[in-house]
């Protein structure tokens, strides 16, 4: 620990909980147990205010007007990009692009990056744990410009095989794009290792951080990918707003995507100038008040410390491990040595959509299906799995509430 | 043959004798056991409904002016909603099945099984069943 670290005094990881509303409510008559953090976290008070406040004492156009109000948004606004740049170690808040969340993030590159720099007969490398977000856009430009889509496969603990990897790089490769921990085996992938490996190849990479940034410090810098993209609904944020981050020579050099207001410097009808970074890139009136609550959830964030939370949620992830395993017949889906806090399983015998309605009866909110990653529960040969995702403010009892109603939903099943 | 409206009834009337959740869908689950599986050679593509969550699989048979009903799901809990409605339509005349108002799923509580975003099949397999009464009156089989 640096002795500026040991400065800054941050609460207890434990303490959080209180923090957010709904996690005292109640679902079907019983306590609430929430475990599906990995499709949306719940929202901390501080988030909840930001939102508020900025309706009911702030609100205006940004970028625009000369009065006071205005320029109190717009003041925030870009306060809130600063924010973010800070929170993903970004060295320039030129590189900081507000979307509307991974996919948009993704969209964009695709299209923009796609539509310049994709040359046909190339390949565009994904991997086999890719959620469909992170699928479609490449495949929507593959298609048009005549590229092939190649897919690292994984082991059977649900790791890329990076051998494999290896081995599919070439001069022919335009973009890899990965996540950075899978929504639904958990995997952290390592992306600071892909990306190196793809640049050996001057191939961009995308990273798709979606899950990553409620569960570990992300450093853009650090893992040098080209491209790094995620929503701030999966980190305590609201929904409607993410970024896009990216290397200031590509968004530079990049087209626009969407054409209109906010991303102009001069508009005539026979020729259009395009603002500067990031502007360029943000047509249209943005999710100011999204934005603004981003960064109150990048504060909430700073109020604890990373490695803390981590810590915590490696605990729950065990013990959620431990205690499933004493379950008849229950079998995971993803064991990677390195894995974040998202338990994905089946129960012998039950489908996991049974398991589902029996599990919300009970009050316990778990994602049943195939996550968003249809190509993946292909590959497992299953139609899905039950997943139960931890985040900082679960606690051990929220284990113990789901460990008891797997068991009594198998003995109903069964 | 009871009528579809007696079918419904008879129903509610089953489901008022249980006290909680965890009965009734016991209940459901014994029901979905218990239905007849269709047979595999019509668990193809041609007959499936496809929901996100579980999948369903529809025939229907037309004798006389009935229509005659076989589903099968992978879900046990869908299979047991389902078994209720081919309790309720099943040998039924097919102007009735395709005018029908299955008012018994909300009045046992199980509405929310119908509801599309639950996307389990169930209410596209309503509709296709309505249709097959409304549509191919004049078919042997569909
Ligand atoms: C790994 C991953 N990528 C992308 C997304 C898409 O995020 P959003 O729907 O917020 O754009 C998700 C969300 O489920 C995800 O888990």
């Amino acid at each position: 620990m640096t002795a500026e670290s040991t400065l800054v005094k941050h609460r207890p990881v434990i303490e959080s909980r209180n923090d957010f509303p709904i996690l005292s409510t109640r679902m079907n008559g019983r306590d609430l147990v929430f475990l599906d953090s990995a499709a949306s976290t719940q929202k901390p008070q501080m988030v909840i205010d930001s939102l508020r406040k900025y309706y009911s004492e702030q609100n205006a156009n940004v970028h625009r007007g000369v009065y006071a109000l205005s320029q109190t948004a717009t003041h925030l606004f870009e306060q809130s990009r600063l924010k973010v740049k800070d929170f993903i170690g970004a060295t320039s808040e030129r590189e900081i692009v507000f979307v509307r969340g991974a996919t948009e993030g993704i969209n964009l590159v695709a299209q923009s990056f796609g539509r310049k720099y994709f040359k046909p007969g190339g390949e565009i490398i994904l991997s086999q744990l890719e959620h469909h977000s992170n699928i479609v856009p490449w495949q929507m430009i593959a298609e048009e410009k005549g590229l092939a889509i190649k897919v690292i496969p994984i082991n059977e603990k649900g790791e890329l095989r990076m051998d494999v990897f290896e081995k599919m790089l070439s001069e022919k490769v335009q973009m890899v794009a990965v996540n950075h921990i899978s929504n639904a085996l958990g995997t952290i992938n390592p992306v600071k290792k892909i990306t190196e490996m793809a640049h050996r190849y001057h191939i961009p990479v995308l990273i798709d951080g979606a899950q990553a940034t409620s569960h570990c410090a992300v450093d853009v810098q650090d893992i040098d990918a080209d491209f790094y993209v995620f929503s701030g609904h999966k980190m305590f944020g609201p929904t409607g707003i993410g970024v896009l981050w990216g290397k200031e020579k590509w968004l530079d050099a990049m087209p626009p995507w969407q054409g209109g207001g906010e991303m102009i410097q001069t508009v005539t009808f026979e020729k259009t100038t395009y603002n500067e970074l990031p502007f360029k890139f943000e047509a249209g009136t943005p999710n100011i008040a999204g934005s603004i609550a981003l960064g109150a959830a990048i504060d909430y964030i700073g109020q604890f410390d990373m490695t803390e939370i981590h810590a915590h949620e490696q605990a729950l992830l065990e013990y959620c491990t431990d205690k499933l395993s004493e379950i008849k017949g229950v079998k995971f889906y993803g064991t990677a040595a390195q894995k974040a806090s998202v338990v994905s399983f089946l129960v012998e015998g039950t489908h996991p959509y049974d398991l589902g309605v029996i599990l919300d009866k009970m009050g316990i909110a778990v994602r049943t299906g195939h996550h968003c990653t249809q190509p993946l529960m292909d590959y497992l040969g299953i139609p899905g799995t039950v997943r139960a995702s931890m985040a900082m403010y679960n606690h051990m009892e929220d284990i113990d509430r789901l460990a008891e109603a797997v068991t009594k939903a198998r003995l109903m099943l069964c | 043959m009871k009528s579809i409206e007696d079918k419904q009834r008879e129903i509610i009337e089953d489901f008022s004798l249980f006290d909680d959740w965890m009965q009734k869908y016991e209940y459901i689950i014994d029901l979905g056991k218990s239905l007849p599986l269709i047979e595999e050679e019509y668990k193809t593509d041609e007959y499936l409904i496809k929901g996100c969550q579980s999948r369903v699989w529809l025939r229907a048979e037309i004798k006389d002016d009935r229509v005659y009903f076989k589903a099968d799901s992978d879900a046990v809990i869908t299979r047991g909603i389902i078994a209720l409605l081919i309790r309720v339509l099943s040998g039924q005349k097919a102007v009735d099945i395709g005018g029908s108002d299955l008012y018994f799923i909300d009045r046992i509580g199980l509405k929310e099984h119908l509801s599309p975003t639950r996307s389990n099949g169930l209410t596209s397999m309503v509709k296709q069943m309505k249709y097959y009464g409304i549509g191919l009156q004049n078919k042997e089989t569909v």
